[in-house]
């Protein structure tokens, strides 16, 4: 018993001291000193960033389970297990868009976009399992992705410029509020998915992203989806990106389309004709 | 980019461009980073020839005649297709003068130099302002919008192809790897001759607006990139020479010709200078130099023209339903071929 009460009268210590610890902190913690800024003294996002998740397979909480085809590929296309990225754990569907979402994942690996090289729209480029640079100016910021040479521009305190026509990568109004950067993004092809499960939304949706240095190679990154035709209430999602420390790092080419070739055309190949380039 | 916005902004230019342009006190705005500011959106149309016709020898300008002359023949052009769709207005049942409607109609097609067209070509060296001879044993290859040319993969150019077996028979831009006129170095050509470029004080970017290609140049040292890694756009290292970004690019595929249905872009150097010498002029200048495609190095000068817009998002492979219609069509044709049926000659 004494033992016990001991630790337990060390856990509350501990807990109080941490608490007093992160009290002291919190004022310096969100002027946040120690992150990059620009010369008008913004958060300078530059670098090149990658989230670590395997929510890319599936956004909602799962646990690992049989890939598409295994008896070609094995456990090489086994799905990993994942918490999920959703804020409460669940996309609040409506009854019509769940029954899609499972139309969606009966067949997802021909169904989704991304199996034919289509850009992967916002939020799902920015957890996909390749990196993308951020380039940031005053006025504007470039967000280029590895994958399929997809990039955003991102219009800071231009509320005038706005989508004239939808597209794969949508279109993005930002804005700062305080530290964060603050994203609206619109004008997205309803085509797009959030992963690799079937998770869909309507040309409707509303992404509004929250982009907050936490030290100063991690930024937290929120997203919420609104899109009334597909869902029943507002929900978020949040996820750390990280910063790639290797030297030189930069971003090469992922120019899927040639790679997505056979399996958009394939069936109309002459007969006998080889797949593919020689080698040079 | 909107044709009727180029067109007005055009306009604009014709007034206002070349007493600015002029301006030799002109002082290149500063990023926040005190860099030279060359940020914004550009378009690089021209009619003016990528080679010199031999008729002007080593003279890089036209004068004044011939200035005036070019525009009497540009005014005439104009006038002549004005009158040509005025009478298909007054007239809509009159047969067609052909019965290929062709791919584009003016509204697309970007005619205009919206820069500097005084020039009597784009290609500034060798002297003569023409493609210099090509090496021994440089690879040709010949593309374009006419009949297929039977020939070997890869397919280098960016329209046309040696077949319609399979996609890799087909040119880069109906495949939607390479944008016709993105390069690099970008060349004048039939639309979209447009590009945005991005400044930070360590980076610079340079985004087509075709095939959304944002190529990114480290402005910081930075070492050569592997040289087993090979890039369709290249690997680019840039550098401030006083108010000039100078690009230098390597790593090329070998999947691309060099220039003009000439040789693969293995062994190329692409060096590019982006000068701005005006508020709505950037001039930008490559050159080629691969020895073993070219006998000389080739250097060209395009200007650049600030157009008051935004880039679209050119999203051509998620809309290349041309392709599986053109491959499609190529099945089809044969499946009747074999029936007996007499086909009409395709392109």
């Amino acid at each position: 018993m004494l033992m016990k009460n001991t630790v337990t009268m060390f856990r509350a210590a501990l807990a109080a001291m941490l608490g007093c610890a992160l009290l002291l902190a919190a004022p310096a913690w969100a002027q946040n000193d120690d992150i990059p800024r620009t010369p008008s003294g913004k958060p300078d996002f530059s670098g090149v960033w990658q989230a670590i998740t395997s929510a890319h397979y599936d956004i909602e909480p799962h646990a690992a389970r049989m890939g598409p085809h295994p008896g070609l590929f094995g456990a090489h296309s086994a799905i990993p297990a994942s918490l999920g990225i959703i804020e409460g754990g669940s996309i609040p569907y409506n009854e019509q868009a769940l029954r899609v979402r499972d139309a969606n994942r009966a067949n997802a690996l021909e169904n989704d976009p991304l199996t034919k090289c289509f850009m992967p729209g916002v939020p799902r480029a920015n957890y996909m399992p390749f990196p993308f640079q951020i380039v940031q100016s005053t006025d504007v910021i470039l967000i280029a992705y590895e994958y399929a040479e997809a990039n955003r521009i991102l219009y800071v305190d231009q509320p005038e410029v706005t989508s004239q026509v939808d597209a794969w990568m949508g279109h993005s109004n930002a804005h700062w509020e305080g530290d964060t950067l603050v994203v609206r993004v619109t004008g997205q092809m309803p085509e797009t998915w959030f992963d690799r499960a079937g998770n869909h939304h309507s040309w409707e949706m509303v992404v509004e992203e929250r982009w907050t240095y936490n030290t100063a190679n991690h930024i937290d990154y929120q997203a919420t989806i609104t899109d009334p035709q597909t869902f029943t209430e507002s929900w978020t999602i949040s996820l750390p990106l990280y910063r790639h420390m290797e030297p030189n790092m930069q971003l090469l080419e992922f120019k899927c389309a040639e790679f997505s070739e056979e399996f958009l055309y394939g069936e109309w190949r002459k007969e006998g004709t080889p797949i593919g380039n020689p080698p040079q | 980019m909107k044709i009727r916005a180029l067109i007005s902004f055009a306009v604009f230019l014709l007034v206002g461009s070349s007493a600015l342009a002029q301006n030799g006190d002109y002082q290149v705005p500063r990023t926040e980073w005190g860099q030279p500011d060359l940020q914004g959106v550009w378009n690089f149309s021209s009619d003016v020839p990528m080679q010199r016709p031999q008729q002007y020898g080593a003279r890089q300008f036209l004068n004044e005649e011939e200035l005036e002359e070019r525009r009497a023949r540009i005014e005439a052009n104009r006038a002549a297709a004005d009158a040509a769709a005025a009478q298909l207005v007054l007239d809509p049942e009159a047969p067609e003068a052909t019965s290929n409607p062709g791919g584009y109609n003016d509204f697309w097609i970007e005619v205009a130099g919206l820069g500097d067209v005084v020039r009597t070509s784009h290609i500034v060296h060798p002297e003569d302002g023409r493609i210099p001879p090509a090496a021994e044993g440089a690879k040709r290859q010949f593309g374009g919008l006419g009949p297929d040319i039977p020939g070997e993969r890869p397919v280098r150019y960016v329209v046309g192809g040696i077949s319609k077996d399979g996609p890799e028979d087909r040119g880069l831009s109906e495949r939607c790897i390479v944008g016709f006129n993105s390069g690099p170095p970008f060349v004048p050509s039939l639309y979209n001759n447009n590009l945005q470029i991005f400044q930070n004080q360590e980076t610079a970017v340079i985004m087509t607006e075709m095939i959304h290609d944002a190529r990114i140049v480290p402005l910081v040292e930075q070492p050569p990139l592997h040289d087993d890694i090979r890039l369709w756009s290249g690997d680019s290292r840039g550098w401030w020479d006083g108010d000039t970004l100078v690009v230098e690019t390597n790593n090329f595929t070998g999947y691309r010709q060099t220039f003009s249905s000439t040789g693969t872009d293995y062994d190329m150097v692409l060096t590019e200078r982006f000068t701005r010498t005006a508020y709505d002029t950037v001039e930008y200048e490559f050159t080629i130099d691969d020895p073993s495609t070219f006998t000389d190095r080739i250097t060209a000068v395009i200007p650049m023209i600030k157009v008051a817009g935004q880039i679209y998002e050119y999203a051509c492979h998620e809309g290349n339903y041309g392709m599986m219609n053109t491959l499609r069509g190529a099945r089809v044709d044969e499946q009747r071929m074999a029936q007996g049926d007499n086909l009409p000659e395709r392109d």
